[in-house]
């Protein structure tokens, strides 16, 4: 980003230069003061012992992150691909003509989007047992709670790209005779998937993230197995270094994602076969908003 | 039912009050420091930028649960010692941060560049062009986005039971380890998230309805 112009400031003289500097310098100072002393502290408690790194060399113990990493990865494939079905219908029925079918949608959109995920994750996992309805695995529980959270959200990225394509293109087509699903499928999706799409894949890093809350229902995934690994008094608890392990898995699997989204983005916004329309955030979504989080 | 609550008010009393303690302090805590990194992103200071570009990177693309987890458990391991309270408060608001501090960052940024030209082309001073020009028109901006991110944080708290902090989600196992009915207890939970939630919601717009302004 340019900084020579910026509504916040001039562009910087010798003297604001000179400041800056110093700024700059004690900043970074500061910054590395604190991260010495947290690098201490490390030493300190015996974090960069090998005893404690040592295990993370045995296969057992890396076939057992894999393990958690290929369940987390279940579980997030699963959400993601059902979030969007479940959003696709979400969006169809807010944009239905039928006043019960939007009514209907929006409810769900509105009730679904106000409750912490976590307390739906819990109804799904302890209520059907508890009743005695049925009997499924943790995993069902989160890819179901996940699903209807991020379809809620995701339905709401979809209506917004497609309200976003200008009104003239459905008039046109509607004058031309098209159906109602055919303006649909043939006119507003095409154009309006270019402004949805770098949004739906932030939502997708959202639900990434989220299923780390199957950790908290005994769902044995990556978050899960850190925590049996760091536990082990055998490997003289390397409960840090797992944490570190696992956490830069997670942060390089959403760093992944955030970047391809953003790259998508920039290259919509760039294509020469014109541009997607830019979406008016607060025309469409309700104050519970909080997408992305 | 009924008796769920009728049996348990104190429980269900005491974590509502603890969620609202924890969203009054989080909120705070998160609009403060999403302020500072935000200061940091937009200073004419390189390092000061990295800093920020880096934090808002790192925290964006870490889920909650890994952080309440990494503090938790792991900050005792290090000989960080405070209440689950506190940790719960340090987890939340480090996450909450990152996305305050974007939402700010991108109110700053709708404010067109004329505007503050025009401020200093009449001669008004630094502070005055930041205090009477930009930072009114991008606050305004910024309002809705940063409410929305409130209502989610408050969404965000439940996990902390987990993390042994008293909230309204953390009352739940107690409620359901005396037999009681998971799906009123839980219920009722719910309820009470939404009661907050909603309220929130409420608010914002009408905050939202006293600061819109006429184009």
């Amino acid at each position: 980003m340019s900084r020579e112009a910026s509504v916040l400031f001039d562009v910087p003289g010798p003297k604001a230069r000179r400041r800056n500097l110093i700024i700059g310098v004690v900043g970074t100072l500061a910054l590395a003061g604190f991260l010495v002393f947290v690098i201490m502290r490390f030493e300190d408690t015996g974090q960069f012992e090998s005893a404690k790194w040592d295990p993370f060399q045995y296969t057992g113990v890396q076939q057992f992150i894999f393990d958690g990493l290929k369940a987390t990865l279940k579980a997030f494939a699963l959400a993601a691909v059902f979030s969007i079905v479940l959003g696709a219908f979400l969006a169809a029925g807010r944009l239905s003509d039928h006043k019960i079918v939007r009514w209907a949608a929006t409810t769900f959109v509105t009730f679904f989007r106000a409750m912490p995920l976590l307390v739906l994750i819990f109804m799904l996992y302890l209520v059907p047992a508890s009743q005695g309805w049925w009997k499924w695995e943790p995993m069902w529980p989160l890819v179901v709670g996940l699903t209807i959270y991020n379809g809620t959200v995701q339905a709401e990225n979809i209506r917004a790209g497609i309200l976003a394509v200008p009104k003239g293109q459905s008039e046109a087509a509607y004058a031309l005779g098209m159906r109602k699903t055919q303006v649909m499928t043939m006119i507003l999706v095409p154009q309006g998937i270019r402004t949805m799409l770098p949004t739906i894949i932030s939502q997708i890093v959202v639900t990434l993230k989220d299923t780390s809350l199957g950790f908290l229902i005994t769902y044995p995934e990556l978050l899960a197995a850190a925590k049996l690994i760091g536990g082990y008094q055998d490997y003289h608890m390397p409960f840090i270094p797992v944490t570190i392990i696992v956490g830069a898995i997670y942060v390089a699997m959403c760093m992944i994602l955030s970047a391809f989204a953003t790259w998508l983005e920039r290259r919509l916004r760039t294509s020469r076969k014109g541009k997607p329309i830019a979406v008016e955030p607060r025309a469409v979504a309700p104050a519970l908003d909080g997408a992305g989080v | 039912m009924l008796e769920v609550i009728q049996d348990n008010w104190d429980l269900l009393r005491h974590g509502f009050v603890g969620t609202l303690k924890l969203t009054v302090v989080c909120g705070i805590a998160s609009l403060l420091l999403g302020t500072l990194i935000a200061a940091c992103r937009v200073s004419p200071v390189p390092p000061l930028r990295w800093f920020g570009a880096a934090y808002v990177n790192l925290f964006r693309n870490t889920p909650l649960t890994l952080i309440f987890f990494a503090v938790a458990l792991g900050f005792p391991k290090l000989r960080f010692n405070f209440s689950f309270f506190q940790f719960a408060v340090i987890a939340l608001s480090t996450y909450t941060a990152a996305f305050i501090c974007e939402a700010i960052r991108s109110g700053i940024n709708t404010v067109p560049i004329g505007q503050a030209e025009a401020a200093r082309s009449l001669g008004m001073s630094f502070t005055q062009t930041l205090s009477q020009i930009v930072l009114p028109q991008a606050g305004r901006a910024a309002v809705p986005p940063i409410g929305s991110l409130l209502i989610a944080m408050v969404r965000n708290s439940a996990i902390a039971s987990a993390f042994n902090t008293t909230e309204l989600m953390g009352t739940s196992s107690t409620m359901i380890e005396n037999g009681y009915k998971s799906l009123w207890v839980l219920v009722w939970i719910a309820i009470g998230y939404l009661i907050i939630t909603l309220t929130m919601s409420a608010l914002l717009a009408a905050l939202e309805k006293k600061l819109a302004v006429v184009r």
